[in-house]
């Protein structure tokens, strides 16, 4: 047994043309906070997707819990191309949607929020609870899951308390404020017990004070959900306070890793993305 | 809030209860061939499809346009199987009286006695059209469901068209009849049975609506990525949703099978989806109890209020030169644009029938403003 949760072995994800991913390998252990950051278009939520099983990547495997829940090789066109690269390494195709993904206990965020516009804050996290529901659809229709329903909507109203959001529950959840529909589509995430939570830009469009709620909103959450977080970010004051390690892309490439210190000392990523600070 | 909650259910009940009431009543009064016992056969079967369509269309966000032939099936597996053993000589008198020996209503009243088992019968050979139509609905659904929007009405436009021709074919006769008629079966006179069977059902989909399959259809219509992102197994969804929702089409074409005493392949064409579609886009996307109001509004300006437009005579007007062959359906597209036009999320929007005892939203603000 390794220590770590999420593995990610020489992905790469192609389309056409473009490398988005380009042979990106990274680790990460139970319980830390990692960040991946880099310039836009670097391939970061194409790495989430890859991850998530929204794209089968053109070559590559994903281990989550120790077990390989996706693999690829290249394949048709794309053989001659990667002909000498890690050649004979992948074997399978294994590529499960992002529903199976999510049941085995890894749930995500979006970039651009994704919320059930007509639903209520309420539904919106009790949805999220469907894919752990045992009842079939007869028994649920006639109402034979009482018990998993009320026990549902129980452990719901609990998150909305702990996330903050128990007081506008029956509030559409599009006419919440910005910061409060972000914090939603985290909870919703929750709803779905993940063990590992991939938050895309969480802070994305969010001011300095809604930023700082949101980085002790993170570590509050961490612990009492004993969870493992992989997070997208370009909020820098964000990733260097919460991270325990950062992953550094550019072009698709994994220029860098290391503890936030590390990170900010390294050449390469203040050239290709933290640049210098203007008035020092 | 408890209140309100209590005060919908004896709402709610109340309207049920006096709908059934006033069709009972109905009944005792008016004889079986009257214009009104007509109308609320017709316009139960079409609110039972409209609501199954409602399930489709409008909750899990698949634009389907193949219920005419679902209803098919469910109307010629009626059919089929409930003429009665003695008839079938004369019904099948070019397929030297069919290759089906049995009739449904026949074995039960074998073993329930006339009355009941004649019903239990009718019921099972309903039920059975309705399974029909839900297998054929899960073997189509696994290759078409994959298609989104536009080209999964075009595909599901074509089945019905396909299976329309494909029951008329003469190799088929022994069982179909081909391209004639299938008559002679037992039906119910009354309106009741059509309002009870109606009802049950339409409560059945509203219960699965409510329930947690029915929240994770309403998820995949309003995001579906965000919704496999939950763990929402969309092809199962979907396949669900869809054999569900022909499963209670397949019911609705029995009986409208039962309302019109005979059965041919031509009537369920494309225009009979389209008309199912109206009443749901009337009614509003999204609400069964709009299903519900717009096809009785549809079926009874349709069939009986309008119909002076096309005979001569139209609130006691008399021109015959105006009021000719076709005037009515002339007046009922500007009626139907009119609709579209001033209520554009349809009579009911996504309400149903207990929020029409909420406030208007606005009140509500000022009253909270206070």
């Amino acid at each position: 047994m390794s220590n770590n949760v999420l593995r990610v072995d020489h992905a790469t994800m192609q389309f056409g043309g473009v490398v988005a991913v380009d042979d990106l390998s990274l680790e990460i252990n139970k319980g830390e906070i990692v960040a991946l950051i880099g310039p836009n278009g670097a391939g970061k939520t194409t790495a989430f997707n890859v991850i998530t099983g929204v794209y089968q990547p053109t070559n590559g495997a994903v281990w989550f819990n120790d077990e390989k829940i996706v693999e690829n090789h290249p394949q048709g066109k794309m053989k001659k191309q990667y002909k000498g690269q890690c050649e004979g390494m992948y074997k399978e195709t294994i590529a499960p949607t992002p529903d199976k993904i999510t049941k085995l206990g890894m749930a995500r965020t979006f970039q651009n929020i994704r919320l059930w516009k007509s639903q209520t804050v309420f539904d919106n996290v009790l949805i999220a609870k469907h894919c752990r529901t045992t009842s079939n659809v007869f028994s649920a229709t006639f109402r034979g899951n009482r018990k998993e329903e009320a026990r549902q909507r129980e452990e719901v109203e609990e998150l909305l308390k702990i996330v903050g959001l128990d007081d506008v529950k029956n509030e559409l959840a599009t006419s919440l404020p910005y910061g409060k529909q972000r914090r939603l589509e985290i909870a919703r995430a929750l709803a779905a017990e993940p063990t590992l939570l991939l938050l895309d830009e969480p802070a994305a469009g969010m001011n300095p004070q809604e930023t700082e709620e949101l980085t002790a909103f993170i570590g509050e959450i961490r612990e009492k959900f004993n969870l493992t977080i992989f997070l997208i970010e370009h909020h820098m004051n964000l990733v260097m306070d919460i991270s325990d390690r950062i992953y550094v892309l550019d072009f698709g490439k994994l220029i860098a890793h290391g503890t936030p210190a590390e990170i900010q000392k390294n050449q390469r990523v203040i050239d290709a993305y933290l640049g210098v600070a203007e008035d020092a | 809030m408890r209140d309100m909650k209590k005060t919908k259910m004896v709402f709610t009940a109340a309207v049920l209860v006096a709908i059934l009431a006033g069709c009972i009543a109905l009944d005792a009064t008016l004889p079986s061939y009257h214009i009104a016992i007509t109308v609320i056969k017709k316009a139960t079967v079409y609110a039972l499809v409209a609501v199954s369509m409602n399930l489709l269309n409008g909750f899990t966000g698949l634009f389907s346009l193949g219920q005419a032939g679902f209803m098919l099936l469910g109307a010629y597996a009626y059919g089929v199987l409930t003429i009665p053993v003695a008839k079938r000589e004369s019904v099948y008198q070019y397929f030297d009286g069919g290759a089906i020996h049995f009739s449904l209503p026949e074995i039960f009243a074998g073993f329930l006695g006339d009355t009941v088992g004649k019903t239990v019968g009718m019921l099972a050979a309903l039920l059975v059209g309705g399974l029909l139509a839900a297998l054929m609905a899960y073997l189509i659904g696994l290759p078409v469901l994959r298609l989104k929007s536009d080209y999964l009405a075009i595909a599901t436009l074509g089945f019905a068209e396909i299976l329309k021709a494909f029951f008329q074919w003469n190799k088929l006769g022994p069982i179909t009849n081909g391209s004639n008629l299938l008559k002679s079966y037992p039906y119910f006179e009354h309106a009741t049975p059509y309002v009870l069977i109606a009802g049950v059902l339409i409560a059945v989909i509203l219960l699965l609506i409510n329930s947690t399959y029915g929240r994770a259809f309403k998820a995949i219509r309003d995001d579906e990525v965000a919704a496999e992102a939950m763990g929402i197994n969309l092809a199962k969804h979907k396949r669900m949703a869809f054999v569900i929702s022909s499963f209670f089409a397949g019911v609705g074409g029995g009986m409208m099978a039962m309302y019109s005493g005979t059965i041919a392949a031509a009537p369920f064409k494309s225009a009979l989806t389209y008309e199912i579609l109206l009443i749901v886009v009337i009614g509003g996307i999204g609400s069964i109890t709009g299903s519900v109001i717009a096809s009785f509004l549809y079926i009874v300006s349709s069939e009986w209020l309008l119909r002076g437009l096309d005979s001569g005579t139209f609130l006691g007007i008399n021109a015959p030169s105006i009021f000719k062959n076709g005037f009515r359906m002339a007046v009922f597209s500007v009626i139907i644009m009119v609709i579209v036009l001033f209520f554009r999320k349809g009579i009911m929007g996504d309400r149903e029938l207990p929020d029409l005892l909420d406030k208007r939203p606005k009140k509500a603000k000022k009253e909270a403003a206070k």
